[in-house]
């Protein structure tokens, strides 16, 4: 009989612009690359500013995890092994960055113009297992107004 | 640069031909370009052809194989939806710059019963902007396109169905559309909800087609026609920085762009159009380029389908062919098609969807990622 070793179940974020900390205590959370000549922030990590071409080193920033809906879809027809209909957005934060995500908390049977600018509150939850058997991390979102 | 004329045009009709294989649709549409054009093969110097899905496997090599392996050079170009129209504009180049006199311009695509999917994986940097699995797809992000004009002007669900039910109504006339079915309003409405507000009759039907088009200098179509159809724009444009792009595909900014620079190279403005067939992958898609292309002042896109301007015997037609919703949307083969539909209509050979009198038009396809091209043709 071999002998295991029990390794522990990591969380390993679905996306690469989401940090999830070694603590479980913590919350993990989304960040981006703040270009130093112009200012704009991107989405995980960065070579070049998209906007001005500046290659030198970016900052990273911590997004916040509260935003609002830009706009959105509700998505009947999908992939296998989602559940529809489901409110696809996109979610303006308030670091002048935008990102993708469902949201969860509004009736996908009656969308409305109302709920452009509804104020939305990111959170995570596993979504599968990887191949190491670790836990998979991505983000939701939840309507808080 | 030099002056281009279109001298052959020809398309299959889109749809389904599981017996046949994309060599097959491909060679088709390229033989009855070049009889429609007068000319064999071995007048043809340059090749290009526009593939999605086979680009990485020589299909225009292949295609050659079997129509005349005469040794030219061949191109392969991929640019998403907007594969066809790069391609078309490849071939234009190539004799605008003077450099060759003769050139075949093919846009074939087989993709079956394959839906349109999203793309980029969680890995690709550019793209690894899915929040979870599926907030990506194709209808979603029309959706939303849709739903940002709704957020901007105080579009309305029901003026984006009505693209539908006027493209639809065009089709009817088409005998190269795959569908050639009439929808009116209340079947549009109450369809099968794909992805708010698009039902199922406001997204286009993929499937199998190819089209082609020879290019010539004006000195050589002079030897083959004495009504040629002038290139008088062709511009291809992708996506400058945008505040929320690459999280939201913005189909408009480079349409604008790309239609400011169009309308200068021709010399002409919107009001000279005398049509208009533009990429309605979906029924928000139409509608929002009403803006894009300044067929309306901005924000009036919703007024323009709701007071029939863009219908067939209206102020400004726009796809009188059916559009990609009647037609279908074989990828490649689509930005090819729709020059090839407005050639037809300038030398008065559209039939039952003829645009009377038509002078001018505008040809505009998307491949989203985004590659935006324009071209206007005239007589």
């Amino acid at each position: 009989m071999t002998q295991e070793t029990a390794t522990e179940k990591k969380r390993n974020p679905l996306v690469p612009f989401m940090r999830v900390p070694e603590d479980p205590k913590d919350e993990p959370y989304l960040w981006g690359s703040k270009c130093k000549a112009c200012g704009t922030i991107f989405l995980g990590e960065r070579v070049a500013c998209g906007k001005c071409g500046n290659t030198d080193p970016f900052e990273e920033v911590r997004l916040s995890d509260e935003g609002e809906i830009y706009v959105f879809s509700v998505v009947h027809q999908t992939v296998p092994g989602l559940e529809a209909p489901y409110v696809a957005a996109i979610i303006d934060l308030p670091q002048g960055v935008a990102v993708r995500g469902n949201v969860y908390g509004l009736d996908p049977t009656s969308p409305s113009p109302d709920w452009f600018g509804k104020k939305v509150k990111m959170y995570t939850e596993k979504v599968r297992t990887d191949r190491e058997g670790n836990d998979v991390i991505a983000a939701k979102f939840k309507v808080i107004d | 640069m030099k002056d281009v004329a279109i001298v052959g045009a020809n398309m299959i009709k889109f749809g389904r031909y599981p017996d046949k294989d994309v060599v097959r649709l491909a060679s088709d549409a390229a033989i009855g370009a070049l009889k429609d054009a007068g000319i064999s093969i071995n007048e043809v110097e340059v090749m290009v052809s526009g593939n999605l899905y086979q680009s990485n496997a020589m299909i225009g090599q292949r295609i050659m194989k079997e129509i005349g392996a005469t040794g030219i050079p061949v191109v392969n170009v991929a640019n998403a939806c907007a594969t066809g129209s790069t391609a078309f504009r490849e071939a234009y180049l190539a004799v605008a710059s003077g450099a060759y006199d003769v050139a075949l311009a093919i846009g074939s695509e087989q993709m079956g019963k394959m839906g349109l999917l999203g793309f980029g994986g969680e890995r690709d940097i550019s793209y690894s902007t899915e929040g979870v699995m599926g907030t990506g797809l194709m209808p979603g992000v029309f959706g939303q396109t849709g739903v940002e004009h709704m957020r901007k002007y105080g579009t309305t669900a029901e003026q984006f169905a009505k693209i539908a039910v006027k493209n639809h109504k065009h089709g009817v006339h088409n005998p190269y559309a795959q569908y050639q079915k009439e929808t009116p309003l209340e079947d549009v409405l109450n369809a099968r909800m794909i992805a708010w507000p698009n039902t199922l009759f406001m997204c286009c039907p993929t499937g199998d087609g190819a089209a082609a088009a020879v290019l010539m200098s004006a000195e050589k179509a002079r030897q083959y026609t004495s009504a040629p159809i002038w290139v008088a724009a062709s511009v291809l444009t992708s996506d400058p920085w945008q505040e929320r792009n690459p999280t939201m595909f913005d189909v408009n900014t480079l349409t604008r762009n790309a239609a400011k620079q169009a309308y200068e190279e021709a010399g002409i403005g919107p009001e000279d159009l005398s049509q208009v067939e533009l990429h309605d992958c979906f029924a928000t898609a139409e509608l929002v380029h009403y803006d894009n292309l300044m067929l309306c002042d901005e924000g009036e896109a919703g007024r323009l389908i709701d007071e029939g301007e863009t219908s067939v015997g209206g102020r400004i037609p726009v796809n009188a062919s059916g559009g990609l919703l009647s037609k279908g949307h074989p990828l490649g083969a689509t930005g090819v098609a729709n020059i090839v539909e407005i050639v037809w209509h300038l030398r008065g050979q559209a039939g039952g969807r003829q645009v009377q009198n038509s002078k001018v038009g505008l040809a505009h396809v998307i491949g989203l990622g985004s590659a935006c091209t324009i071209h206007i043709v005239k007589k």
